[in-house]
């Protein structure tokens, strides 16, 4: 039932652009301009992939636009070549590949670098287009004379002009693009791209390749950019070389500011106010050429006060005037898993990594192994010469005062910070130097300190980003797959969720969790990674007596068939749960042993005490 | 054509289009590095500097009032911009910041366009430097000399403020942790004013004793904006001796590509920035791990 509730969106969409021309023009809509919105908004379809679901604000898409555009144009003008729509599609995939190397660079950095170097190449394309292409491109004259395209079915001959009898034609593929641009943001892929935006760091500990990823969204809104390109050519009659300018790629990024970022209808939306303000300032207020500033001042204005655009705004609005969950909760085009699960509940177990829960028997070893660890930063030693290891289906508890390099040595063992000197043997195999994430896909990955959650998402979404790297492996091109569609997610993020005990809170965003259930979701995450060995960093830390002791519990099921390392500063509830402890004191290994020898012993008692030598606070040391 | 003074002269034309990228970006980066705001208006202020400039030497007939009354302006205008807008934005993300900075551009730009019009305005450089001076084997024009001069007395200046002062020394503190300088009693909030205050300053002097060497219009500052965005990534975000060594870099390549041909001054340009992202991503003098 939930399925055709999405479908909807698809429905609605053709529904409103079937009868765009017979009410549009009512309100004053020129057919020009509806036309120039189809294509913004198709334009604008990648990009909000791009600065929407992935976060990532590139001020250079004229890049690909041009492109396109001129690839197309120049096919259809200089070339010869017959077909309009074939010419659109290669003007696409040139424009991807072009993509794809420019993703390579410009992804090297994040945040503003990103926006920077994205303007600096945008700006480069301008000038060869200009200069030293300009006897393909036309220079500073464009290309005139691309055509419209015409469908011969032998029993008719349909051929598309212009205005209105463009409209159909460019309709027509803003439906197919926006169809295409939903399955990708309800699909895998788009589910860990919005966890890209939300939280890279923790997408990558889950297991995902991030970077193989935002490099897709990048290529994706190139694609999109060089078929709307071709389109602006077609539309006009003439590719203009403006397609290139600064201006445009900021006119994009307005457009879809003003609409809404991460709705996808949001660039059409913002679009049609811009265009629409545009022909309303010039021509009925006689403004010429200041329309621009008013709508600079819009914008700005809108910026300050509306954060998510005007579809944001009415989203809010319907969530104050209903104080209802559900008005949250469309943030997200995921469809819950929950509900019917009805279709093809294939029950195949997944093909990667999730067997790995039940201990692999083919190797015997220790799970772990650290040899020499050693962690220096600068001047300061933060573990020295640690040797650690870890027993298959072990518990074992870290202790040790503040300091004592307990988190830095979880950091190394994660792959997250290379240790300075020293190896790592997991399940036998050398991991010093690997990434975080070949580490999680290995098997091993650790719940963090300090929260790292996937903040605007639902807990289900959180625990499904986990889970598909888990059963997806670190990169995979699904992005016109349901997730539905994938063997093994249901019962697996179920599964996961009930071991945490959330399955009551599915679909509340984590913003609006208690602390408790943050924490608990945030194990739930390590766990929906299926981990051969699960390292939680502090579970209990910040928790209230209440909390804590169902969070024991709570560990104490999970240690279930699992191998885990647990620090924490809860001696009581370490002491209860672990069968061997490990003290760390400044950066080395103290003692190791049994949670009786570890309270009797004089050197913890010294370290945690300060000198005073006696027996620990009965307190602390009868495990409750 | 590749004459040995055609060179010399060119390398003196990066040297001044250079020194005038390190003024311009090192505002930019010290904004960016002290209250983590990438000012994208800030080619705007570059522009409004010259426009103000011009304002001024129109009333006056003065070019040292002329650059007077550019610097100041901006001072003003960054000050007010800070207490309105930006102060607002510092605990927004970086994307909504990019946004409400985009959309102050826009509006400058706009809003000088309304006054003045697209076309282009010129102010004459100062009589004390015009004409031509002769370098023993080459002539070259005076006022660009001069530039080379004024700019860097500008960025000794803006040197002295930052390493030699009790402010400064607070600014560096505050791009090394903000949130330790915050805990150490310091009033951040007025030194955010300041400081970004000084960084449209330094656009707005650079606006106006650029005005001379170039058509002053409206778009002046778009193509400025871009090129600084490169002198900060190869020279490092947040370093003021990298936005000067960027700057000089940037401004040789773009002038020794435009005597071969000028098509390639941004290929170039743009081919030395992914050199350094690939060997360097941090920049040249940038810090690992500062994003």
């Amino acid at each position: 039932m939930r399925a055709r509730g999405i479908l909807t969106v698809e429905v609605l969409t053709a529904i409103g652009l079937i009868i765009a021309p017979f009410v549009l023009p009512h309100l004053g809509f020129a057919p020009n301009t509806v036309n120039r919105i189809l294509v913004w908004g198709l334009f604008g379809l990648g990009f909000d992939i791009l600065f929407g679901y992935t976060g990532l604000l590139s001020f250079g898409q004229s890049a690909f636009y041009g492109t396109g555009g001129m690839v197309a144009a120049w096919l259809l003008t200089r070339a010869g070549f017959p077909n309009v729509v074939a010419a659109l599609f290669i003007g696409m995939i040139a424009s991807a590949a072009v993509g794809y190397v420019v993703g390579l660079v410009a992804l090297r950095r994040t945040g503003i670098y990103f926006a920077m170097i994205t303007v600096a190449i945008a700006e480069v394309f301008y000038f060869v287009e200009f200069n030293p292409l300009s006897a393909w491109t036309g220079g500073e004259n464009g290309l005139p004379g691309v055509p419209t395209p015409t469908f011969n079915f032998g029993f008719m001959k349909i051929h598309f002009t212009t205005g209105w009898g463009l409209y159909p034609f460019l309709a027509l593929c803003y439906f197919v693009g926006i169809v295409v641009a939903l399955r990708i943001v309800r699909s895998p892929v788009g589910v860990v791209l919005r966890a890209i935006r939300e939280n890279p760091l923790r997408a990558a500990a889950v297991g995902h390749n991030i970077h193989a990823y935002k490099l897709t969204a990048f290529v994706i809104a190139a694609a999109f950019a060089g078929f709307a390109g071709g389109l602006l050519g077609m539309m006009q009659g003439f590719m203009p070389p403006e397609a290139f300018t600064f201006d445009t790629s900021g006119q994009l990024v307005m457009q879809t500011a003003i609409g809404g970022r991460g709705t996808l209808f949001g660039p059409l939306l913002g679009a049609t106010v811009w265009l629409y303000l545009q022909d309303i300032l010039q021509s009925a207020f006689q403004l010429g050429a200041a329309w621009k500033l008013v709508l600079g001042l819009v914008f700005v204005l809108l910026v300050v006060f509306l954060r998510h655009g005007i579809i944001g705004g009415f989203k809010d609005l319907a969530y104050r005037l209903a104080h209802k969950r559900e008005a949250e909760e469309p943030q997200a085009y995921m469809p819950s898993l929950a509900d019917d699960g009805t279709g093809d509940a294939a029950p195949a177990p997944a093909t990667h990594r999730v067997a790995h829960a039940s201990a692999s028997p083919a190797y015997t070893g220790p799970i772990l192994q650290a040899m020499g660890l050693t962690k220096h930063y600068g001047g300061v030693i933060a573990n020295a010469d640690i040797d650690f290891s870890v027993n298959q289906g072990e518990l074992r508890g870290i202790i040790g005062p503040n300091g004592a390099g307990k988190t830095t040595f979880f950091k190394m063992l994660t792959c997250e910070v290379p240790p300075t000197s020293g190896r790592i043997v997991f399940e036998g195999r050398d991991i010093a130097g690997m990434s975080v994430t070949d580490v999680c896909q290995l098997g091993l990955t650790k719940s963090y300190q300090v929260n790292q959650l996937f903040n605007r998402l639902t807990v289900e979404e959180n625990i499904t980003i986990a889970a598909l790297a888990a059963i997806r492996g670190k990169f995979r091109l699904d992005m016109l797959k349901s997730l539905r569609k994938i063997p093994g997610l249901k019962e697996h993020v179920d599964r996961k969720l009930a071991l945490v005990n959330l399955t009551a809170r599915r679909r509340t965003p984590v913003a609006q969790l208690a602390y408790g259930e943050k924490r608990r979701l945030e194990v739930g995450l390590a766990l929906a990674s299926s981990p051969a060995l699960l390292l939680l960093d502090e579970p209990l830390a910040g928790m209230s007596p209440a909390e804590r002791v169902e969070t024991v519990k709570l560990l104490k099921s999970i240690a279930q068939g699992r191998t885990m390392i647990v620090i924490d500063h809860d001696m009581d509830a370490l002491f209860e749960l672990a069968e061997r402890i490990t003290v760390l004191q400044e950066g080395r290994v103290l003692v190791e042993g049994t949670p009786d020898e570890i309270k009797s012993n004089a050197k913890v008692q010294e370290a945690y005490l300060g000198g005073v030598h006696g027996v620990i606070d009965e307190h602390e040391a009868v495990p409750s | 054509m590749l004459s040995w003074s055609n060179f010399v002269s060119q390398l003196f034309n990066g040297l001044a289009l250079g020194a005038l990228l390190a003024l311009i970006s090192s505002g930019l980066t010290i904004i960016y590095g002290t209250l983590g705001v990438l000012n994208l208006a800030h080619g705007a202020m570059f522009m409004l500097g010259g426009y103000a400039g011009y304002v001024a030497y129109q009333a006056t007939g003065s070019f040292i009032v002329a650059v007077i009354a550019g610097t100041l302006f901006l001072a003003i205008v960054g000050i007010v911009m800070e207490r309105v807008v930006i102060r607002h934005f510092y605990h927004r993300p970086h994307e909504d910041q990019l946004l409400v900075t985009f959309g102050l551009a826009i509006v400058f730009v706009e809003a000088v366009r309304f006054f003045f019009g697209s076309q282009t305005q010129s102010v004459p450089p100062p009589s004390l430097f015009t004409g031509i001076t002769s370098l023993g084997f080459m002539v070259y024009p005076t006022y660009r000399l001069a530039v080379v001069g004024i700019v860097a007395v500008a960025l000794v200046v803006l040197f002295i403020v930052l390493y030699r002062t009790r402010l400064g020394m607070i600014v560096r503190a505050g791009i090394e942790d903000s949130v330790m300088v915050d805990s150490l009693g310091i009033n951040v909030d007025r030194v955010f004013m300041i400081v970004f205050g000084i960084g449209a300053m330094a656009a707005g002097f650079a606006g106006i004793v650029n005005a001379p060497v170039v058509a002053l219009t409206p778009d002046v500052g778009e193509a400025i904006l871009v090129q600084t965005f490169v002198v900060v990534v190869i020279g490092g975000v947040g370093s003021f001796p990298g936005a000067v060594i960027g700057g000089i870099v940037a401004g040789e390549i773009i002038s020794l590509t435009s005597m071969i041909d000028p098509g390639y001054a941004y290929v170039m340009l743009f081919a030395a920035m992914t050199l350094v992202l690939m060997v360097r991503p941090q920049g040249l003098l940038g810090l690992r791990g500062r994003e």
